[in-house]
C-alpha cells in the first residue's frame, strides 16, 4: 500500500484534472473515443443532408461507381429547382413571418405576466405562476383537434394568424417561467428606490426592470423563435393551401409526391429550412444553453 | 413657493398615470394578454376536446352527444390498441436510450476537455434543427434501396448480404423510429444533465478520492444522488414529449407499414383531420390525458420537494 502513497504527490503536481486512475491512454479510450463517436453519430444526418443536396442525380442513385460519402461533381441543380420551380421562397417568408409574429406576441405577454407575478406580487400570484407553468405541460398533440375547431370558428383557418395566435400556447408558459427567474435575480431595492423617487410602476418596468432583464429577454426570444420555426402539428392541421404553408409542413406535403422521392431537392429543402435557425442559434449559443438549462434547473 | 408647486405636481399626475399606478388595475392589465391567450387557445380547447370526445362531430358539422360510444369503439379497434402499445413501447425504450446515452455524454463533457463550449454548441444542433427536417434526413438514411447504413454494412464491411428494409416491416420500422427519437433526444438530456453535474462541488470528488473511492463508487454515491432531482425533472419532460410525439412518426412512416407504427398522436391526427372524424380523433387524444396527468403529478412532487415553484422561497 506504499505505492498509493507514492502516487499521490505526482497526481497532485499534475493538477486536479489528472486523477490517479486517469492516465492519458486511458483517457483516450474512456473519454475521447466515445466523444468522437457521439459527435459522428449526432452530426452525420446533417452531413448526409448537405452531401445529398449538392449531388447530381446520377451520383445520388449510383453507389457502385461513386463513393457515396463524397461528391465528385457538385451541382446546384437541386437548390435551383427548389428556389425557382417551387413556392419555397414563399414558404420561407411565411415561416419567418409566423415565427417573428408569435415570438413578439409571446414576449410581450410573458414580460407583463412575469412582471405582475414576480414584482407586483398579489394574493394568489404563486398559483397564477403555477397555472401558467402547468399550461406548458399540455402538449400540442392533445390540443390540435379542438383547436382546429376553435380556429375554424374564429374564421382563422388557413391564415397565418391561426398559427401566430396558437403558438403562444406553448411559448407563453415557457417564456413567462424563464422571465420570472430573471426578474427574481434583479434586486428589488432598485425598484423601491425608484418608487421613493416618484416613478410610476410602468416607468419602473420600462426604465429599470426591462433593461436589467435584457439577457432573459434575448433567451426567451430566441427560444420562442426556434420553437415556432420548428412547430409542425398546428401548421399541418390549420393550414391547407399551398402558399400559406410553413417550411416543415410544405417540404413534407408538397415536395413529396407519388412514389418517387426527389431526395436531392428534399434534402436541399431540409438544409435550407434548417439553416436560418442554425445560424440564429450560432449567434446566441450561450443564451440558448442558459435558458435551456435554467428552465429545468431553477 | 417652488417647493409647493413641485409637491403639487407630484401628487397630481394625470388620471391615466394614476390608473396605471393602481395596483389591482395594473395587475389585471399585465396578466390579461397571457391569460387571455392561454384561456382562449389552451383551456377552452382542452375542455372542448373532452366534450368532442363524447360526440360524433365531423369537420364542418355539429355532432351530437353519443356518450361513451367513441371510447367503446376504440376499445375494440385493433389499430387503436396497437397504437397504445406502440406509444408505451416507444416512450419506454426511447426514454431509456436517451437517458443512458445522454448521461454518458454529459459525464464525458463534464471532464476536462479542450473546446468544451464549442462541443456543447455542436452537440445541441440536433435539438435546434426542426424535427421534421431531420426526420426527412432519417427517412433518406432509411431508404430501402439507397440507405447509407445498408451500403456500409453490405458493400463496405460485408457483414450482411442484403439491404435492410428499415421501414418495410413493423419491427424494423419501430426500431428505426426509436433510433431517430433517441438521436434527437440525446442533446437535450446531455446538456441539461451537464448543467446538473456542474452544480456538484468538486470538493466532494476530491474527498472521495482521498478516501480511495473508485470511479464507479464516486458515480454511485456522489453523482447519482446529487443529480437525481434534476434528472427527475428532465425525465418528466422527456417522457411527456416522447409520449405525445407526432412529428418523427408522421414524417418518417406516417404510421405505416399497415398502421403498425402509429402512435396515439398520429392516429388521432389521421382519424381527426384527414379522416374528418373530429369526435373520434378527440377521443384518442383524450385517452392520452390520464398518462399525462400521471407524468405531471410526478413532476409536481419532484419540483415541490425542491421548492422549485416561484415565490415559495420568499415565504
Amino acid at each position: 500500500m506504499n505505492k498509493t502513497a507514492d502516487d499521490a504527490p505526482v497526481t497532485e503536481a499534475e493538477g486536479p484534472q489528472l486523477l490517479s486512475w486517469d492516465s492519458l491512454p486511458r483517457r483516450i479510450v474512456t473519454v475521447y473515443v466515445p466523444l468522437v463517436c457521439f459527435l459522428i453519430i449526432l452530426l452525420f444526418p446533417f452531413y448526409w443532408m448537405g452531401v445529398t443536396t449538392f449531388k447530381p442525380n446520377s451520383e445520388l442513385l449510383n453507389y457502385k461507381d461513386n463513393n457515396p460519402f463524397w461528391i465528385t461533381n457538385p451541382t446546384l441543380a437541386n437548390i435551383n429547382k427548389l428556389l425557382f420551380e417551387t413556392d419555397y421562397p414563399r414558404w420561407l417568408v411565411t415561416t419567418m413571418g409566423v415565427a417573428i409574429g408569435s415570438t413578439i406576441l409571446s414576449l410581450v405577454s410573458s414580460v407583463l405576466a412575469a412582471y405582475a407575478i414576480q414584482r407586483l406580487r398579489f394574493r394568489g400570484s404563486d398559483y397564477v405562476g403555477l397555472a401558467i407553468y402547468a399550461a406548458y405541460l399540455v402538449p400540442p398533440s392533445i390540443l390540435f383537434i379542438p383547436l382546429a375547431q376553435v380556429v375554424f370558428q374564429f374564421g382563422l383557418f388557413d391564415t397565418p394568424f391561426a398559427l401566430i395566435l396558437t403558438y403562444p400556447t406553448f411559448l407563453v408558459p415557457f417564456c413567462t417561467w424563464l422571465l420570472i427567474g430573471y426578474f427574481k435575480s434583479i434586486p428589488y431595492e432598485l425598484e423601491e428606490c425608484a418608487l421613493i423617487d416618484g416613478a410610476s410602476r410602468l416607468q419602473i418596468l420600462r426604465r429599470i426592470t426591462l433593461p436589467l432583464a435584457v439577457p432573459g429577454l434575448i433567451s426567451a426570444g430566441i427560444f420562442a423563435f426556434t420553437l415556432s420555426w420548428n412547430e409542425f402539428i398546428y401548421a399541418l392541421a390549420f393550414i391547407s393551401s399551398t402558399e400559406n404553408k410553413t417550411v416543415p409542413v410544405a417540404i413534407l406535403t408538397e415536395l413529396v409526391q407519388g412514389d418517387i422521392y426527389h431526395w436531392g431537392s428534399l434534402m436541399a429543402g431540409a438544409l435550407l429550412g434548417s439553416l436560418p435557425v442554425a445560424i440564429f442559434y450560432m449567434f446566441f449559443v450561450e443564451y440558448y444553453v442558459s435558458s435551456l438549462t435554467g428552465a429545468v434547473k431553477e | 413657493m417652488d417647493a409647493t408647486t413641485w409637491v403639487a405636481k407630484r401628487t397630481k399626475p394625470n388620471w391615466l398615470a394614476r390608473l396605471f399606478d393602481y395596483k389591482p388595475f395594473l395587475i389585471a392589465v399585465c396578466l390579461a394578454p397571457a391569460l387571455g391567450l392561454l384561456l382562449v387557445f389552451l383551456t377552452y380547447p382542452l375542455g372542448l376536446g373532452i366534450y368532442l370526445a363524447f360526440t360524433d362531430t365531423e369537420i364542418g358539422g355539429n355532432g351530437s352527444w353519443v356518450g361513451l360510444e367513441n371510447f367503446i369503439a376504440l376499445a375494440e379497434d385493433p389499430i387503436f390498441i396497437n397504437s397504445v402499445w406502440n406509444t408505451m413501447f416507444y416512450t419506454i425504450v426511447a426514454t431509456l436510450g436517451k437517458f443512458v446515452l445522454g448521461l454518458w455524454l454529459a459525464l464525458l463533457l463534464n471532464q476536462h476537455i479542450p473546446f468544451k463550449s464549442v462541443l456543447r454548441a455542436i452537440i445541441l444542433l440536433p435539438y435546434i434543427v426542426p424535427t421534421v427536417l431531420s426526420a426527412i434526413a432519417f427517412w433518406w438514411i432509411y431508404d430501402p434501396q439507397f440507405s447509407i447504413i445498408s451500403y456500409v454494412l453490405v458493400d463496405q464491411l460485408h457483414i450482411m448480404d442484403h439491404y435492410i428494409d428499415f421501414l418495410g416491416t413493423p419491427w424494423a420500422a419501430r426500431w428505426s423510429l426509436i433510433v431517430a427519437n433517441i438521436w434527437r433526444g440525446i442533446p437535450f438530456v446531455a446538456i441539461t444533465l451537464l448543467a446538473g453535474l456542474q452544480t456538484i462541488s468538486p470538493s466532494l470528488y476530491e474527498a472521495a478520492l482521498l478516501d480511495g473511492a473508485s470511479p464507479w463508487q464516486q458515480f454511485r454515491h456522489i453523482t447519482s444522488p446529487l443529480l437525481m432531482p434534476i434528472l427527475a425533472i428532465v425525465m418528466t419532460f422527456s417522457v411527456l414529449f416522447t409520449f405525445t410525439d407526432f412529428q418523427l412518426v408522421y414524417a418518417i412512416t406516417r404510421g405505416g407499414p399497415l398502421n403498425a407504427t402509429h402512435l396515439m398522436a398520429t392516429l388521432a391526427f389521421q382519424r381527426g383531420i384527414p379522416g374528418a372524424q373530429l369526435g373520434e380523433g378527440a377521443a384518442i387524444a383524450v385517452a392520452m390525458i390520464p398518462f399525462l396527468i400521471f407524468a405531471t403529478l410526478f413532476s409536481y412532487y419532484a419540483l415541490g420537494r425542491r421548492k422549485w415553484q416561484q415565490g415559495s422561497s420568499d415565504e
